[in-house]
């Protein structure tokens, strides 16, 4: 537990996951590659309301990093700030080295969505496929690259598990199997970096930690770091290195073990929250916000 | 129409093609068929029918105006339409494919272009012949110098829709992700909306404003319904557009009907049999695990 817990989410923390060695995160068991995201004194401001400032976070290659806070506070922004997006009202974002919007075909990224239309007539692998070719402009014609695109899909669909299901209409799949699909579109490119918001929500609990062991699972397989919006931290807790809590002054981040504990998450929830260990050692967080009925319709709202 | 109809159909359609203006009418409805059954499965796919609707209602007070100022009907068809479009994309979107909020507007534009094209009407007088034929479509009297500028603008609007065709799927389906990979889809909808008011333009001049839609949405809605895969639903769409095309026509020139009812009829039979071969194949369970995926 860490000696030195976030008081308050309404300052500017300093910097302290990444390279930049922090005091607060001495994670003895692996080497931090080089950095993926940097984000530095960001603010973002949406129609007139300041959503976050002085925001600060970095991944690195190869870690598995989750992007925790209150419903409202802008982790969906967060990942569309680094994707370029959503400009910075000030601050900057480094992607892959190189500035927003620049680097993204290295990033593979998954919204937060409601599911397909159910009377959507494509089918899952045409989605996973658009991954892959959709922003190339002009006709697929049939040929080598063609075969090769063809042949990728087929191995993203195995990968992900969604055989039986990936030549269905997409709108005809159940949440779960959306999700995977969309997991296997967000691989297409074979990115660095994934970014996924909310890929749990409105999946049911089994599904929840189906789809968390296949993210973790993958990353390590295809070595890719991911940065994952949550607000149910349960289903992911196991597979975590880092813990990025957004606030509305700013970002605070740590091993699971400095933030997931039942001090820190209680002032940085301002409600009362306990970590429980079971009896294997896992940790399970009670007491946590859930998301309110309109959380859907709320980021469906913004741009 | 004009024809007398015999049971020997070799005979009829040879009878038939010996008119003139039956001919440039096959070759009017050709084009118009592939243009609308290509430009109306992406209409379809986005949800935009009823802003498909009402760039071809808009067509009724161009060709109106048209003849009012004694111009060609295409220019008023064609200006009206691309002028409404750019005004559709130009509304602010809500959310990534909500077209809820625009809704109202475009039903708004749509009763103000009705209502103009009937004044455009009375200005112009003398005009009530006509009137049913811009509502509702005519083959008669197409010329050949209007094949050629249908057949101009088809190629004009396909080749464009085929550059486009592959991040337009894209951003219909998958907003965010095709915004992630750097593709312009606000810019991607707008001309999308530009090239569905071309469609409507030349499609309004064989079916009339009002029944664009036996061609725009019927034949791409029934493909969709069949096929999943998107390259086959394409090519179905053409065919059930070529065959609703090619049969009004010979059924309307040897029936006292207008075309537009029999496009439009045999459209929707089409639809209708679709919908109950599908219903009927899920019903029956036979392939209750995979219900149409491997269509066509």
């Amino acid at each position: 537990m860490s000696s030195t817990p976030p008081r308050t989410a309404t300052h500017a923390v300093p910097p302290t996951g990444g390279n930049s060695a922090a005091p607060h995160d001495p994670d003895p068991d692996r080497e931090a590659g080089p950095v993926l995201v940097e984000v530095a004194q960001a603010t973002a401001v949406l129609g007139g309301r300041t959503i976050w400032a002085g925001v600060d976070a970095a991944v690195a290659a190869g870690e598995f990093v989750a992007i925790l806070g209150p419903n409202g506070v802008g982790k969906s922004t967060l990942l569309k700030a680094i994707l370029g997006l959503t400009p910075l009202a000030a601050g900057t974002v480094r992607l892959l080295g190189r500035p927003p919007g620049q680097a993204n075909h290295q990033v593979g990224y998954l919204p937060q969505r409601r599911s397909f239309d159910a009377s959507l007539r494509v089918r899952g692998v045409d989605v996973v496929r658009l991954g892959l070719d959709g922003d190339r402009w002009g006709l697929p014609i049939p040929g080598r690259r063609s075969r090769a695109a063809t042949a990728r899909v087929r191995e993203l669909v195995e990968l992900v598990g969604a055989a039986g299901y990936a030549h269905r209409p997409i709108g005809q799949l159940s949440g779960g199997e959306q999700q995977r699909l969309l997991i296997a579109q967000a691989l297409a490119r074979a990115p660095r970096l994934l970014l996924l918001d909310e890929p749990l929500d409105s999946l049911d609990l089994p599904n929840q930690a189906a789809v968390a062991a296949l993210i973790s699972r993958i990353a390590r397989a295809e070595e890719v770091a991911v940065v994952i919006v949550a607000h149910d931290v349960n289903p992911i807790l196991t597979y975590l290195d880092r813990v990025i809590y957004l606030g509305p002054g700013g970002a605070v981040s740590g091993t699971p073990a400095q933030v997931i504990t039942s001090a820190t998450l209680t002032t940085l929830y301002g409600t009362p929250i306990e970590v429980l260990s079971t009896s294997d050692g896992r940790l399970v967080v009670v007491g946590q916000p859930e998301a309110p009925a309109l959380h859907t319709d709320r980021h469906g709202t913004r741009p | 129409m004009t024809g007398v109809f015999s049971w020997n159909l070799i005979a009829d359609i040879r009878d038939m093609w010996s008119v003139a203006f039956m001919v440039n009418a096959f070759r009017a409805g050709t084009i118009v068929a592939v243009l609308a059954a290509l430009v109306g499965w992406f209409m379809v796919l986005r949800r935009q029918s009823f802003a498909g609707h009402t760039l071809a209602v808009v067509g009724f007070p161009g060709a109106a105006a048209a003849v009012w100022a004694g111009l060609g009907v295409a220019y008023g068809y064609f200006g009206f339409c691309l002028a409404a479009a750019l005004v559709i994309a130009a509304l602010p979107q809500r959310g990534n494919r909500g077209y809820t909020e625009q809704s109202a507007v475009i039903g708004t534009v749509q009763a103000f272009a009705l209502a103009a094209g009937m004044l455009f009407i009375a200005l112009y007088g003398g005009f009530l012949g006509g009137t049913s034929a811009l509502l509702f479509g005519s083959f008669l009297g197409i010329t050949q110098s209007q094949v050629l500028i249908l057949a101009l603008a088809a190629v004009a609007t396909l080749v464009v829709l085929a550059l486009i065709g592959r991040p337009l799927l894209f951003a219909s389906i998958d907003t965010d992700v095709a915004r992630a990979h750097g593709l312009p889809t606000r810019a991607l909808g707008t001309a999308f909306l530009l090239l569905l008011g071309a469609t409507a333009a030349e499609v309004s001049q064989i079916t009339g404003a009002l029944l664009v839609f036996a061609l725009l949405v019927l034949p791409p809605a029934t493909a969709q319904l069949l096929t999943a895969r998107p390259a086959a639903s394409l090519t179905l769409s053409v065919a059930l557009a070529l065959v609703t095309v090619w049969v009004a026509l010979f059924v309307a020139y040897y029936s006292p009907y207008p075309i537009g009812f029999w496009l439009t009829t045999i459209a929707f039979g089409l639809y209708v049999l679709a919908y109950a071969a599908v219903a009927g194949r899920a019903r029956l369970g036979t392939r209750a695990t995979h219900p149409i995926a491997a269509g066509a």
